[in-house]
């Protein structure tokens, strides 16, 4: 018999497909719903200090190999954030879906800030988002472009809260492992990774970029050995719960990310690809893989690939 | 690996509905002061309902109900600085195009009942088409403002559909909301499906109104779309979890709720 049940930190979660985030968690309707399509937990958008409209359209194209985007970081603020990841746990308590804050800021000082209101909604776990590739004009590079700046913002949220902290990290750095290791001494309780992989598409009709940002973050399919590399080399410089996002499109990808020590799995432009039922199907999949190749429990496939 | 079983009626995507198509303008028709229909050089694979997004690069990207698939046919009203810049587009001029995405209208067999309130009637002209050409009966409620808004009457009653105009102001038609003269034609024609488009408030009252009478209906609704693809949220009809680029625009009574 097959058991799906992830132990990730203090969270029993039912399969280890999380909803990343960036995708369907803008509301509380929308993460509910992401639950009922089979999450194990689920990651609401980023959101900083004040609402923000994000970039004008196009922000998304699917360009063939993946998907690129600059949404921008639309969010309603913190304060409007905190009622509604409120409401977002009365609906997925009674499912037994864990939800997960995202969070980010121009400062280590003001990211405290905005983790100390979303705090107040009591999300199971915060996810510090120190790696969005689409905000560099008003944000310079992002704190995961350096181990201090990362372990900088990481230790003044440590410091201003009391729920676990997860860092989501950038695929775009010459030693991830080397950040991993800083944020974790800083006091990061788990890492997310990767983020979006910086690109650019042109249209070559137009002479154009797609995007009005010009640049985005790639996902999808052309992020997915990105991804896996980033988890196989986090695995081998901490030891921490690693949720491992990037290019997760079936359950044969899932088992993939465990095998590179992933504990958990992040799932976003699959909602694309394969509609909302991806994260529920995922996991079934990745049950049948399980069933099929022999492994009784995600503890005997994590880390294989390192052997 | 692509084909998903399908949450509250997303479908997996089409192959090539992604990537964005050139396009030329072949012609260029003025419906009235506001409007024009731009017929473009080439053709997709869209049923009435569904939508593109189209992309002028330098300009934005916006939605638009697919207003004819073959010849591709766009119904533009100038109500901001993307419809202004697509008003300037003359024939020979390129357009980038997305899609068809989105859940198009589901034909019923019988007596349709149309409706469409504004630019609303964007789709339902390619729509009454298609039924019309399937052997069943339509009847168009068509609402504006004045009798100036009214759009596409005399294509739709040479398409062979009944129609019944309704202007606020009384210039053209009955005077007074469209949803007057749906009350009289469910009463008249007692039609076997309600599709209408238009403005949330109408697409409420046509809900309420099918409800009441037992009707089923399809509503085409509008929104903020920004990606188009499901993913970042901004279409949802509020507090719904529905999401009008993927899940709709059409959806069912209640789809809106």
């Amino acid at each position: 018999m097959t058991d799906l049940t992830c132990h990730l930190l203090h969270l029993r979660l039912r399969n280890p497909v999380i909803l990343a985030s960036g995708v369907l968690g803008t509301s509380a309707a929308l993460l509910r719903r992401a639950a009922e399509a089979g999450a194990g937990a689920v990651t609401a958008k980023s959101c900083g200090p004040v609402p923000r409209a994000g970039h004008p359209n196009p922000i998304a194209v699917d360009w063939g190999g993946g998907l690129i985007n600059a949404v921008g970081l639309t969010n309603p603020g913190a304060e409007e954030e905190a009622r509604l990841l409120a409401q977002a746990r009365a609906l997925l308590d009674p499912l037994g879906v864990p939800l997960i804050a995202s969070v980010f800021d121009g400062s280590p000082a003001e990211f405290a800030q905005v983790a100390r209101t979303v705090a107040t909604a009591r999300p199971h776990l915060i996810e510090l988002n120190i790696s969005c590739p689409n905000v560099h004009d008003e944000f310079g590079a992002p704190f995961a472009a350096s181990a201090r700046a990362a372990a900088e913002v990481t230790a003044a949220v440590k410091s201003a809260v009391d729920i676990p902290l997860t860092v989501k990290l950038a695929p775009n750095v010459p030693d991830i492992g080397r950040i991993a290791a800083a944020v974790v001494e800083a006091g990061a309780d788990a890492i997310t990774a990767v983020n979006t992989m910086p690109g650019l598409v042109i249209d070559a009709a137009a002479g154009r970029p797609v995007l009005s940002n010009r640049v985005g973050g790639i996902s999808g399919p052309a992020l997915k050995p990105i991804a896996l590399r980033c988890v196989y080399e986090i695995a081998q410089a901490v030891h921490v719960p690693i949720i491992g996002t990037g290019g997760v499109l079936t359950g044969r990808d899932a088992a993939e990310m465990i095998m590179a020590g992933a504990t958990a799995v992040g799932v976003g432009s699959a909602v694309w690809y394969r509609g909302v039922a991806a994260l529920g199907e995922i996991a079934a999949e990745l049950a049948a893989f399980m069933a099929a190749e022999g492994y009784a429990t995600l503890e005997e496939m994590r880390g294989l690939a390192h052997r | 690996m692509m084909k998903g079983a399908g949450c509250k009626m997303q479908d997996a995507v089409a192959p090539d509905a992604h990537l964005h198509r050139v396009f030329t303008v072949a012609e260029v028709r003025v419906e009235n002061a506001r409007t024009r229909t731009l017929v473009l050089g080439g053709s997709l694979p869209a049923r009435p309902g569904q939508f593109v997004m189209v992309w002028l690069p330098g300009v934005g990207e916006k939605p638009y109900s697919v207003a004819g698939a073959a010849p591709l046919t766009l119904l533009v009203a100038d109500v901001g600085p993307f419809s202004h810049a697509l008003h300037q587009l003359a024939p020979g001029d390129r357009v980038w195009v997305r899609g068809p995405l989105g859940q198009g209208f589901r034909l019923v067999a019988g007596r349709a009942l149309l409706v469409g309130g504004g630019y609303g009637v964007a789709p339902l002209l390619f729509l009454a088409r298609q039924v019309i050409a399937q052997g069943g009966a339509v009847e168009v409620c068509l609402g504006a403002r004045t009798a100036e808004e009214v759009l596409l009457a005399d294509e739709f009653a040479a398409a062979g559909a009944g129609v019944r105009i309704t202007t606020e102001d009384g210039s053209g038609g009955a005077p007074g909301l469209v949803t007057t003269a749906v009350e009289a034609a469910i009463a008249g024609c007692r039609p076997d499906v309600v599709y209408a488009c238009g403005p949330v408030p109408m697409l409420e009252a046509v809900d309420r109104l099918c409800v009441e009478h037992d009707l089923p209906c399809q509503l085409s609704w509008e929104a903020h779309i920004r990606c188009g693809l499901g993913l970042c949220g901004s279409c949802e009809r509020p507090g719904t979890g529905w999401l009008v680029c993927r899940d709709g625009p059409v959806g069912p009574a209640g789809s809106g709720r």
